[in-house]
C-alpha cells in the first residue's frame, strides 16, 4: 500500500530512486565526495553510503556555506542524490538545484515535509517525488 | 515570479536593462526568495565572496560565465581563499591542473572587481563592515563574526549566491537582516567555569565546538562568562559553532554588541532550551575534537580561521631557541598582509628558524597541499579539526597552541587536558 505525504516542492521536480534517510544534517563539504558520491563525514550515520541514485531525506545541511558548490559539482559528475527531502527550508540545497538549472538545464527536486512524516522514513524504502511535490512511498 | 514585490530597478535588472549578468544573477535570487521566506529584496553595502574557492570544473564555469556575460560587483567585496596559494603552491603537493584552473577560478572573481583579499578573516582586515550594515557575506565563520561580534546583517549566504547579490546589491529582505530575528533561542549558562578555564585560548573552541552540535541553526546566548575575550577567541568560538553546527549568531551577555543584557539578547523573550555547560561537559566537547589515541604525528597545522598578526606575535615566542622534529611538519595559514607584518616585524624569520612555514590565499581544507604521507595532525583549530577527518582523511588532534608547538618539538602527540579537571 502506497503512502502518499504532500510536501511543499522548493525545488519542483521528479525522481523516483530508494531513500536514504537520516535525522542528522549534513554539510556537503567535507561531507560529500563529488567524485564519487561518497558520504564522507566521518561524524554522520550515513557515512560510507553513496547518495548517488539515492533520495537523501535530511533535516537539512549544516556548516559550511561551500556545500552549495560541492553539490553543483556533484551533479556535474552525475553523482549527486537523484532528490532532496527536508525538513528546513534549505536555501544551499535549494540554491545548488536552482544553479544547476541556470547552468547545465538539470533540476534536482527539492521536497519541503513536515517532521512528523519525516519521522516515518526509513532508508531503503522505495520513493518517488512528484512533479506536484507528492512523495510517494512503495 | 508574480508573487514578488519588485522595485523599479529590480524590474530593470529582470528585464536585461543592467546587463546579462546582473539579469542572471537577480534570476536565481528571485527564485530563492520564498525559501527564505519573503518576496522582496534589500540594498546590501558589502559582500564578501566565498564562490572564489575552486571545487571542481562546476564553479570555474559558474565564474567564468559571470565574468562572460559582463559581471561587475556593485557593492565593495571582499574574497575568501581561493584554491591555490599564487606564488607559493609549488612547494607543496597540489597538482598542477588543480593550480592552473583554481588560479583561473581566482582571475575570474578580481575580473569582476573584487577586492583580492584571500582570507576567510575578512573581518580581521580594513575591509570590515560595521555595526548594523546590510551585508551578503559567504564563509560560515566570517558570517558568524560579522553578525555576532561586529553587529553587522547578514544571512548565511552559500557559495554562488553571495556574488549574485554582489553583482546586484540585492540580497533577500529576510533571517538575520531584519531585527525581530535576530533575538537569542538558546540559553547556554556556564556553571562552575574557572576563571583560568575562561581566560585560556583553548575553552573557546571547545565550548564553540559544543555549543553548535546542539544548538544547530538556533541563536544560542552565552551567561556567566566572567571575563572578556578577546578578537580571536570569539573568532575561535564562532568558526567553532559554525563548523559543528549551522549557528549564523551567537550572543555574548555583556560583550557582543546586541546583548547589553540577557533581556536584550533574547529580545525579551523565553528562551526555548537551556544548556548548562560544566566542565565535564566540555571536557568530553575536547575529547570528540580528537578522532585518534596514537601518537604519531605528521603535521601541526594553525590558522582556520587565518592567524591573525596577534596569533602569530602569541606563537613566535614559543617557538624561539627551538626546532621541530624532522618528522613533523609545522604549518601555520594566512593571508598575505598578516605574513607582510610578521615579516617586518621579525616573526616570520622565527616561524622559519623553527622550520615552519606560512601558506598564504588559501589552506589545507581548501587546497589539496598535503602529501599523502600526512596521515595525523595536530592543531588547535575546532574547525579544522571538524573538517579534517573527511575532507583530507587524516586523523587529528586537538590541543593547545602550547601543546601543538611541545608536540611539534617532541615529534609526538602530547596533550595536556588538566584544564577540564
Amino acid at each position: 500500500m502506497d503512502t502518499q505525504i504532500k510536501g511543499t516542492p522548493l525545488v519542483p521536480g521528479e525522481a523516483t530512486a530508494p531513500l536514504l534517510v537520516s535525522q542528522e544534517p549534513l554539510s556537503f563539504w567535507g561531507g560529500y565526495n563529488p567524485v564519487s558520491g561518497e558520504i564522507i563525514d566521518r561524524r554522520h550515520p550515513l557515512s560510507g553510503q553513496f547518495g548517488t541514485s539515492h533520495i537523501l531525506a535530511i533535516p537539512g545541511t549544516r556548516g559550511s556555506s561551500t556545500t552549495t558548490a560541492v553539490l553543483l559539482e556533484a551533479i556535474r559528475n552525475g553523482v549527486a542524490p537523484a532528490g532532496f527531502v527536508v525538513t528546513d527550508q534549505d536555501t544551499f540545497l535549494t540554491l545548488a538545484s536552482v544553479v544547476a538549472d541556470e547552468m547545465y538545464g538539470y533540476v534536482i527536486p527539492v521536497l519541503h515535509i513536515t517532521q512528523d512524516w519525516f519521522n516515518n522514513l526509513k532508508s531503503g524504502q522505495k520513493a518517488r517525488i512528484t512533479a506536484e511535490g507528492v512523495l510517494i512511498i512503495s | 515570479m508574480n508573487d514578488l514585490v519588485l522595485t523599479e530597478y529590480d524590474q530593470s535588472i529582470l528585464a536585461g536593462e543592467q546587463g546579462h549578468a546582473a539579469k542572471m544573477a537577480l534570476s536565481i535570487l528571485a527564485k530563492m526568495l520564498p525559501v527564505f521566506g519573503t518576496d522582496r529584496f534589500l540594498d546590501i553595502s558589502g559582500a564578501h565572496i566565498d564562490s572564489s574557492l575552486f571545487q571542481g570544473d562546476a564553479t570555474l564555469e559558474y565564474a567564468e560565465k559571470l565574468v562572460s556575460l559582463g559581471a561587475n560587483v556593485s557593492v565593495p567585496t571582499t574574497l575568501n581563499v581561493g584554491g591555490v596559494d599564487i606564488h607559493g603552491w609549488k612547494d607543496w603537493s597540489v597538482p598542477a591542473e588543480w593550480a592552473e584552473k583554481s588560479h583561473r577560478q581566482m582571475q575570474a572573481y578580481q575580473k569582476m572587481g573584487c577586492v583580492p583579499t584571500w582570507t576567510c578573516a575578512p573581518y580581521q582586515t580594513s575591509h570590515k563592515p560595521t555595526f548594523g550594515q546590510q551585508i551578503a557575506w559567504g564563509e560560515s565563520n566570517a558570517i558568524i563574526f560579522a553578525n555576532s561580534v561586529i553587529g553587522a546583517r547578514t544571512e548565511r549566504y552559500p557559495d554562488l549566491l553571495d556574488i549574485c547579490a554582489a553583482i546586484t546589491g540585492r540580497a533577500p529582505a529576510a533571517g538575520l537582516h531584519l531585527t525581530e530575528h535576530r533575538a537569542g533561542q538558546i540559553l547556554v549558562e556556564l556553571i562552575d567555569i574557572p576563571h583560568a578555564v575562561q581566560e585560556s585560548d583553548t575553552f573557546y573552541p571547545v565550548l564553540g565546538h559544543y555549543i553548535g552540535s546542539i544548538s544547530q541553526a538556533r541563536i544560542p546566548v552565552i551567561e556567566n562568562l566572567e571575563y572578556t575575550p578577546n578578537e580571536d577567541q570569539l573568532k575561535a568560538l564562532g568558526a567553532a559553532m559554525a563548523s559543528s553546527g549551522a549557528v549564523a549568531l551567537f550572543h555574548l551577555i555583556g560583550c557582543t554588541p546586541e546583548a547589553p543584557t540577557r533581556a536584550a539578547a533574547f529580545q525579551h523573550r523565553e528562551p526555548e532550551k537551556t544548556l548548562k555547560v560544566t566542565r565535564d561537559v566540555l571536557r568530553t566537547a575536547f575529547t570528540a575534537l580528537t578522532t585518534t589515541t596514537s601518537t604519531t604525528l605528521d603535521l601541526v597545522v594553525l590558522g582556520s580561521p587565518h592567524f591573525s598578526f596577534d596569533e602569530i606575535k602569541q606563537l613566535a615566542p614559543l617557538l624561539q631557541g627551538k626546532s621541530r622534529h624532522p618528522d613533523v611538519q609545522f604549518l601555520v595559514t594566512t593571508n598575505r598582509i598578516v605574513r607582510e607584518l610578521a615579516k617586518s616585524a621579525g616573526y616570520l624569520s622565527m616561524i622559519e628558524d623553527f622550520g615552519g612555514r606560512i601558506t598564504v590565499d588559501t589552506c589545507i581544507l581548501t587546497s589539496p597541499m598535503l602529501p599523502t604521507s600526512v596521515k595525523t595532525i595536530m592543531t588547535n583549530s575546532a574547525k579544522y579539526a571538524y573538517y579534517a577527518p573527511g575532507l583530507l582523511e587524516t586523523a587529528v588532534v586537538f590541543g593547545s597552541l602550547e601543546d601543538c608547538v611541545y608536540s611539534a618539538v617532541e615529534g609526538r602527540v602530547i596533550q595536556n587536558d588538566s584544564l577540564w579537571r
